[in-house]
């Protein structure tokens, strides 16, 4: 394996993705929009029926780090499968013809996405004291290294979606297929716990799941209703979100050995 | 400008690619030798991408063997990555980026060291008269800057061949004399060589060589003097005061039958026309034109797969091509 080339071109995919994300700062506003709609409209909409006789209990805090899974999951995914546009259009070319191996594409990409995944996911944490969450310095540090470890394992499953996706006609069933189905079941609206039988498997199986259920163990790590609002131990979510990212981006380098 | 035979950058020996069901090149050998300037042409369909992209590296060949400056383009895919550079046939640019951003990306990838990449960007900017607008998003820039930009990167990592994948394709004639004038004087300026694939008979004309592609096959390759002169023989027109005497006078003197359209007689099927051109000026009387109409590579692709390469319908590919360019221009999310 080349090693330093391997680098070199993960860096500068990398350095690609950051720079365009920093000059775009419309795209940066308006995909606050879509949280800020969830938390206003169906957090505000939901809190009066959702109650429950857990003390410490709100709903509107509750969905909040579902929110911020799903900002993390949209930016991640959106990131990924940029490919099928990069390979419609030629740019992707460029790097399939420089010396470097291929396979640093698919890390790359992962990379570029999850760092602008984080900085969205960041951003939302201004929007803590709204829904009456006090969030401390430590608590932000902790947060960011698992939002990355969430957007890292989306973006390898989107890139490696991505590597096997050739038209942008693929790119809407991800959406229709993939995104939403891992949103809704993503435990961002309603507990693990409290889902039907049939659900539960569906959910455990979601990565995405378990990185909402890691932010509320940050989030509610004083809250005496912590137990409602986690499913698994914190260091639990993390091995699952670990083990998955290492196996998507695996496959993803994987598969972008063999695009033409 | 004369190239080195001697020295081959580019053997090519029985290359055959198939798909599925089609052959879409089918047993072609050539060689391209150091600072030639070497052209495919053919129409749409021909083989002539699929032949590059197997040159770059980015198709494995079903059979047959390519040698590029020294270099298997199976085995040591990498080594021949680093010896070309490439302008692909739709665009390649990031256009969120600046263009010197594009143009360092691309040396990074090629493992510049910086200082000369520093060096090596403002030349070749320069070159391409793209220096002013260097740190301009390369969305607002016309479809001929992106070409040249795109022909400045190709060359950054001082490959030994350039690969032009029809680089006026999309262009107006305007901008495509324009970009042609830069590929010429990035071939005197950095003697680089050159492989282009085109459509266009006049664009095929510059180069040293011309191999003619038609159905994945190379149906011929010579210099394109040499290709005309197989073609036909030689035609003059002539212009007189009193044509119809003329005639008479060309039938008796000098044994030839001419055609007489309107004012102009044509002497075609000629030996030596330009030997003939003297007698007729002696013989004929009132001559007020004479015309020498060479054969283009238009007629010697015609000849050979008796076709008018202009015919050719455009292949879905082109077409699809064609409506993804104006969806980008539509501008991305």
């Amino acid at each position: 394996m080349m090693l330093k080339p391997f680098f070199v071109c993960v860096y500068v995919i990398w350095l690609r993705e950051l720079r365009k994300f920093l000059r775009e700062r419309s795209r940066l506003v308006a995909m606050l929009g879509q949280p800020l709609l969830y938390l206003l409209i169906m957090g505000q909409g939901l809190r009066a029926i959702f109650t429950i006789d857990v003390p410490g209990f709100d709903y509107l805090s509750f969905m909040y780090p579902g929110i911020i899974g799903m900002t993390i999951l949209f930016t991640a995914m959106f990131a990924s499968v940029s490919i099928i546009w990069d390979r419609e259009f030629g740019v992707l070319k460029e790097v399939l013809v420089a010396p470097v191996p291929r396979s640093a594409i698919a890390v790359g990409k992962a990379l570029g996405g999850s760092t602008t995944a984080v900085l969205q996911g960041t951003i939302l944490l201004i929007l803590a004291p709204f829904v009456g969450i006090s969030l401390s310095l430590v608590a932000v540090l902790q947060l960011i290294p698992l939002m990355f470890l969430l957007a890292f394992a989306i973006t390898s499953l989107g890139t490696l979606v991505a590597a096997r996706t050739e038209t942008m006609e693929g790119f809407h069933m991800i959406m229709n297929f993939i995104i939403m189905p891992l949103f809704m079941l993503s435990g961002a609206f309603f507990p693990i716990g409290s889902a039907p039988d049939w659900m539960q498997p569906l959910m455990k199986a979601n990565p995405v799941a378990y990185g909402v259920d890691a932010f509320r163990n940050i989030f509610f790590a004083g809250s005496p209703a912590l137990d409602f609002m986690v499913y698994y131990p914190l260091s639990y979510d993390v091995l699952v979100l670990a083990v998955f990212s290492s196996i998507t981006v695996l496959l993803g380098m994987q598969a972008f050995r063999k695009v033409d | 400008m004369k190239w080195d035979e001697g020295r081959a950058l580019i053997k090519v020996q029985n290359l055959t690619k198939t798909y599925k069901s089609t052959v879409a090149v089918r047993d072609i050998s050539f060689s391209v030798s150091s600072g030639e300037f070497f052209g495919f042409l053919g129409p749409n369909g021909a083989g002539k991408t699929t032949t590059i992209k197997i040159l770059a590296t980015l198709l494995r060949p079903t059979s047959g063997t390519v040698i590029l400056n020294g270099y298997d383009v199976v085995r040591q895919a990498a080594d021949v990555r680093r010896s070309i550079g490439m302008v692909f046939q739709d665009p390649s640019l990031d256009d969120r980026l600046t263009a010197v951003e594009n143009m360092e990306l691309h040396g990074m990838l090629y493992g510049m060291p910086r200082r000369l990449m520093k060096d090596e960007i403002n030349m070749l900017l320069e070159l391409v008269d793209l220096s002013d607008r260097q740190n301009d998003l390369v969305r607002s820039f016309s479809g001929g800057m992106k070409r040249r930009l795109e022909i400045a990167r190709g060359l950054l990592h001082q490959p030994s061949v350039l690969f032009l994948d029809e680089p006026t394709v999309g262009l107006d004639p305007q901008t495509r004399n324009h970009i042609w004038e830069y590929i010429s004087e990035v071939r005197t300026s950095r003697g680089a060589t050159v492989f282009l694939t085109t459509h266009y008979m006049e664009e095929a004309e510059g180069c040293h060589r011309v191999g003619i592609v038609d159905h994945g096959r190379l149906v011929a390759l010579d210099t394109p003097n040499a290709l005309k002169r197989a073609v036909g023989k030689d035609v003059l027109t002539i212009r007189t005061s009193d044509p119809a005497t003329a005639v008479t006078v060309i039938q008796r003197e000098l044994n030839i039958n001419p055609d007489l359209d309107g004012e102009t007689i044509t002497l075609s099927g000629l030996d030596d026309g330009e030997a003939l051109l003297v007698r007729l000026v002696a013989t004929v009387p009132g001559i007020t034109a004479i015309g020498v109409p060479k054969p283009t590579l238009e007629d010697v692709f015609l000849k050979l797969t008796g076709r008018d390469i202009r015919d050719e319908p455009a292949s879905a590919v082109e077409r699809m091509r064609t409506r993804h360019r104006s969806v980008s221009r539509r501008g991305r999310h």
